[in-house]
């Protein structure tokens, strides 16, 4: 199977090495072509965005305005920050030129004449990687003003790196263009769409890092020979990042619709011990996990996982053995998009706060079987009611473990209600809110004061 | 305490600023300077920072508190961030940042007494594959064990 985002290609990452293997032909190609052809190969190719969304890349350009006095924008998104996945690395780590001609190619096709790569900040190592090729590239005239003279065109494009700071939020488009501006990470409200009114309110496009990288291939190539790998409905390959229980875990990079069990037994070397697995979560830590015994025949693409009842996301895979407290995850996990909500939206803010509330007293062994239907309860309440899909994020993950595991769950938490002496007067009606026995909030000395 | 910046960093301000078609877009890479300089970004850094770019300092100071690698207070000279979201914690993430916590004696976001070490329990840093995983300062240390972890901490100690 060839390799089209990450091939074995021994430093690949030097620019000498890259212009070796066909490096900047796509870009030479690309310019000799109209911007309409371009969209419309991409189009045709089926590229799907590998940033989660799973919207066509094609499709999304298409959407940029023909005419128009405004500058035009492309944001590539590095801000990768979905635990579970670390996919985009390894292409600032060994095919940084790709992402770069994918970049210009891009730029090319929509009319933009900057381009920001937007890199979260934890990797400092891998923004020093790029930004090393990215020098070299503009010494040696594939970027920027010069390019006219190498290519012998009258486009020029620049790039510029802009570091995140630490907000798993700023991978949402629009709360990555208010961090470029300068700004709180906010999502925007949609519409307007980033195409119409996106950087300093003018057109904008936000592709993924593994997207982009895709570009240059398609065009070198042909859409034909892409859409023809893997799933047809979402052709190409994936980046695939195995972690948890698995004996060799890691970045893969594999035709789309590639069973799950494959990529966990063939290639993550199977789980450690040999134990069984309780629970996959197929596409990072936002996605619905899904039962450990029920991934026989699941294949990794949009569509199929889609059926499956999860998503393909950004591909992060996390697997999870027999042993582990399910429990102590789903916590872990709210803990974090709670740490993340950005506060714009009450049913996040609140709610993410409620649900780590009810999963710590759960896993404390203090939880009632009325907590499970009120982290349900709380978690629809807040998913569809917010401004960016961090509701969603918050929400699925707890929504679908409970719903999916529900017997687990049942297992641990008590299922009589038994209510301190204060509040045995109102035992004789229904209370919304049980309350735990031996929560910590209550001590002895608040009953002496009655 | 004032704080200006160094003629050189006045010089890479410049250059930031030819990255952006508004001076308030450079407030990021322009706050990692001061930091840089002033190992946290105080009170005086963010004023400065203002008036370098012509905002408010309101506007600075909301940016600063939006995001996470910001630090207002000082932090040890090598900052430890243990991550323990999902696939670290799976493997031990827990474990080691426990370890870090007694080894060091200190808590989330504390400071050693002798000023070289603090400790944050971070989300998830893109070590997935690679877990459990801790970062000092900007260097990631990967595929961890309570020997690797003792190992850092002690050649550490021994540097500074």
């Amino acid at each position: 199977m060839e390799k089209i985002v990450l091939p074995d290609i021994k430093d690949l990452h030097k620019l000498d090495v890259y212009k070796a293997n066909d490096g900047y032909t796509a870009i030479k190609k690309a310019l000799s072509q109209s911007t309409d052809d371009i969209i419309d190969q991409v189009k045709k190719s089926g590229l799907r965005g590998r940033g989660g969304a799973a919207f066509l890349a094609g499709l999304k350009w298409s959407f940029m305005p023909k005419t128009t006095d405004k500058p035009k924008y492309l944001c590539v998104n590095g801000d990768e920050s979905e635990p579970g996945s670390f996919k985009d690395r390894q292409i600032f780590d060994f095919n940084p030129h790709q992402l770069i001609e994918g970049t210009l190619i891009t730029c090319y096709a929509i009319g933009a004449k900057t381009a920001y790569v937007y890199i979260r900040g934890e990797y400092h190592k891998w923004i020093k990687l790029f930004q090393k090729a990215l020098d070299d590239a503009y010494a040696a005239g594939f970027v920027g003003e010069k390019m006219k003279e190498t290519f012998n065109t009258d486009f020029a494009c620049e790039i510029y790196v802009h570091k995140g700071a630490g907000a798993y939020i700023c991978g949402e488009e629009s709360a990555l263009m208010n961090s470029i501006e300068g700004q709180r990470g906010y999502p925007r409200i949609k519409p307007p769409f980033p195409a119409q009114n996106g950087l300093w309110g003018c057109p904008t496009t936000i592709n993924n890092v593994e997207t982009i990288t895709n570009v240059p291939k398609i065009i070198n190539n042909g859409w034909e020979w892409f859409s023809k790998i893997g799933e047809p409905k979402h052709p190409g390959t994936i980046l695939f990042g195995v972690s948890g229980h698995v004996n060799k875990p890691g970045v893969y990079e594999l035709p789309s619709g590639t069973l799950l069990t494959d990529i966990i037994y063939k290639y993550a070397g199977g789980v450690p011990g040999d134990k069984k697995i309780l629970c996959v979560i197929p596409g990072g830590s936002s996605m619905p996990p899904l039962i450990g015994t029920e991934i026989e025949g699941v294949k990794m693409d949009a569509e199929s996982l889609k059926a499956a009842g999860s998503s393909i996301g950004t591909g992060g895979i996390i697997v999870m053995d027999e042993d582990t407290e399910l429990v102590k995850v789903l916590a872990r996990i709210s803990k974090f998009y709670y740490h993340e909500s950005c506060g714009q939206c009450t049913p996040c803010r609140e709610g993410t706060s409620w649900l780590v509330r009810i999963l710590d007293r759960i896993a404390k062994g203090n939880g009632s079987s009325h907590d499970l239907d009120m982290l349900i309860n709380v978690a629809s309440n807040i998913e569809g009611n917010t401004i960016c899909a961090l509701g969603e994020a918050a929400a699925w993950p707890v929504r679908f473990m409970i719903t999916r595991f529900r017997d687990y769950f049942e297992e641990r938490v008590q299922k009589e209600v038994t209510l301190p002496v204060k509040n045995k007067v109102h035992s004789m009606r229904e209370t919304a809110f049980p309350i735990a026995p031996q929560t910590q909030s209550l001590s002895r000395a608040d009953f002496k004061k009655d | 305490m004032e704080f200006k910046f160094t003629p050189e960093n006045q010089e890479k301000i410049k250059d930031i600023l030819k990255k952006y078609p508004t001076k308030k877009a450079a407030v990021m890479p322009v706050l990692y300077l001061g930091q840089e300089q002033n190992g946290w970004i105080s009170k005086e850094v963010m004023i400065e920072i203002a008036s370098v770019l012509e905002i408010t300092e309101e506007e600075v100071f909301g940016v600063v508190t939006f995001y996470t690698m910001f630090f207002e207070k000082p932090m040890g000279k090598n900052h430890l961030q243990v991550c323990t979201n999902v696939s670290c914690m799976l493997r031990g993430g827990y474990e080691i940042y426990q370890q870090v916590k007694e080894k060091l004696g200190i808590d989330n976001m504390e400071v050693t007494e002798d000023q070289k070490f603090s400790l944050e329990e971070v989300e998830c840093m893109g070590s997935c594959g690679t877990a459990p995983m801790m970062a000092v300062n900007e260097d990631y240390f990967e595929d961890l064990t309570a020997e690797k972890v003792n190992e850092i901490i002690e050649s550490l100690k021994e540097k500074n």
